[in-house]
């Protein structure tokens, strides 16, 4: 036993480089799992105070984009509202009277306070937390298009990961053919992605758009996440090698907008009762 | 306290503060990072022992995930090197050994063994970091290029700053 420990004492600089690199190990799959709720990141209040005010120094220098952006969103929102309006005039419309149905979505808007899309795992910290509503696994967009899911939050700040993050997927659709698929992105160009699990018999075109699914209840339907670039179908593959620009420009994020689902808990509890866990 | 020890104590306030207000932001070509932290580590007193740089090593590295939303990534790269340091400083002592309470500097031993000191070190650093946070090989090609860039940016701004602080004291 003597001999034991001073053999640990003799190698203790070593013992303590294998206990700290193992205690790293186990922070790295930690902080990997999806919708955790770790205290160390980007969200705890002092680190997000800190580069809070770096990027109020950086702000000033993009303050012409993105007054620029929020004006042409104004201008393209009140073009969608007069068309509706528009539209119920000829229209024979069927009201929906639901409330829950109609109130289904609403949107929080917050400022991008940290962002990063040069790794392989990038994340957003934006200025909104717990204390307005957000909750792990909302989805957040832009004017422009999908951005991410929120991954962790504290009271003022949340974590969002981004659509560049090679974790993440979002179950999208070909516009024009109605095709489900799968958007993820491969790691390396912030302004392309995959869009996956198209099969053989389906012939998607350059320049179609993709959307949004709104399968998994997390983003409404339609929104829009990118334009195909580029098809491609080898011999054996069962799925076409799609690359789609995104809509959304990660590296001039200024503004999102976090989409609360107020009837997803119900549909996965549904979901749950009838299909069980997911997979 | 003594003087040093102040010093030391500001210095690691100052990197930790330089690398995630500024460099945070000035990634290159969305492949050449700057991580200057690492030089908090490197130009620690030659005497301090293992224990403590391992241990001073993981604290400044878990501070920065927090920044960078990566925990453990930069905590157990830079734990790697804190630990390797001393050996490697063994292994290229000058003739005539180090100065007592001197610390390992391009102004103290000049730059060919500044470079032989820091480039090994800087390098085991990033190859750790961009190979645990790309979770493995894939996409090597991609993250042999980071590496490779990054290993330049950071020794570039590693040698600019000692030859700026150097300069500083002569005056």
């Amino acid at each position: 036993m003597d001999r034991l420990l001073r053999f640990f004492y003799e190698y203790r600089a070593f013992f303590t480089f294998l206990v700290l690199e193992l205690v790293c190990a186990w922070l790295i799959v930690q902080n990997n799992q999806y919708q955790s709720a770790s205290y160390f990141n980007s969200s705890n209040r002092l680190a997000a105070n800190i580069v809070g005010f770096s990027n109020g120094v950086r702000e000033y220098f993009s303050l012409r984009d993105i007054n620029n952006e929020l004006a042409d969103e104004n201008a393209e929102l009140r073009t969608k509202l007069e068309k509706r309006n528009q539209s119920f005039y000829s229209l024979e419309t069927h009201e929906i009277k639901d409330p829950a149905i109609i109130n289904r979505f609403d949107y929080v808007s917050a400022k991008v306070v940290n962002t990063t899309s040069s790794f392989f795992k990038n994340y957003i910290t934006i200025n909104k937390g717990s204390d307005d509503g957000i909750r792990p696994g909302m989805a957040a967009i832009s004017s422009v298009g999908a951005v991410g899911k929120v991954k962790s939050v504290s009271e003022h700040y949340s974590v969002l990961i981004s659509l560049l993050n090679v974790d993440e997927q979002v179950s999208s659709v070909i516009k024009r053919t109605e095709n489900f698929g799968t958007v993820q992105w491969d790691g390396v160009d912030a302004r392309f992605a995959n869009f996956l699990y198209i099969p053989r018999h389906v012939t998607p075109q350059v320049g179609d758009t993709i959307v949004t699914s709104g399968f998994n209840a997390v983003f409404p339907e339609g929104v829009f996440v990118g334009i195909i670039r580029d098809v491609r179908l080898s011999e054996e593959a069962a799925f076409h090698n799609i690359r789609i620009e995104l809509a959304q420009d990660f590296t001039k994020l200024s503004f999102v907008e976090i989409v609360r689902s107020n009837l997803k808990s119900e549909k996965d509890s549904l979901e749950l009762k009838t299909i069980g866990e997911p997979k | 306290m003594t003087r040093s020890g102040v010093w030391i104590f500001i210095s690691f306030f100052l990197y930790l503060l330089i690398q995630v207000m500024l460099l945070k932001n000035l990634v290159l070509f969305s492949t050449a990072f700057c991580f200057l932290y690492v030089a908090f580590i490197l130009f620690l007193p030659v005497e301090t022992n293992i224990l403590a740089l391992t241990l001073i090593g993981f604290f400044t590295g878990f501070i920065v995930d927090i920044f960078y939303n990566s925990l453990g990534v930069h905590a157990s790269s830079l734990v790697l090197i804190s630990y390797l340091r001393n050996y490697w400083l063994g292994v290229i002592t000058p003739q005539g050994g180090y100065d007592a309470n001197s610390r390992p500097t391009l102004e103290a031993n000049g730059t060919q063994w500044f470079l032989v000191y820091t480039l090994p070190l800087v390098l085991f650093h990033h190859i750790m970091l961009f190979i645990i946070e790309a979770g493995g090989f894939h996409n090597f090609g991609h993250t042999s290029l980071k590496i490779l860039f990054s290993v330049l940016f950071t020794m570039i701004v590693l040698v600019i700053l000692q030859l700026l602080t150097t300069e500083r004291r002569r005056v």
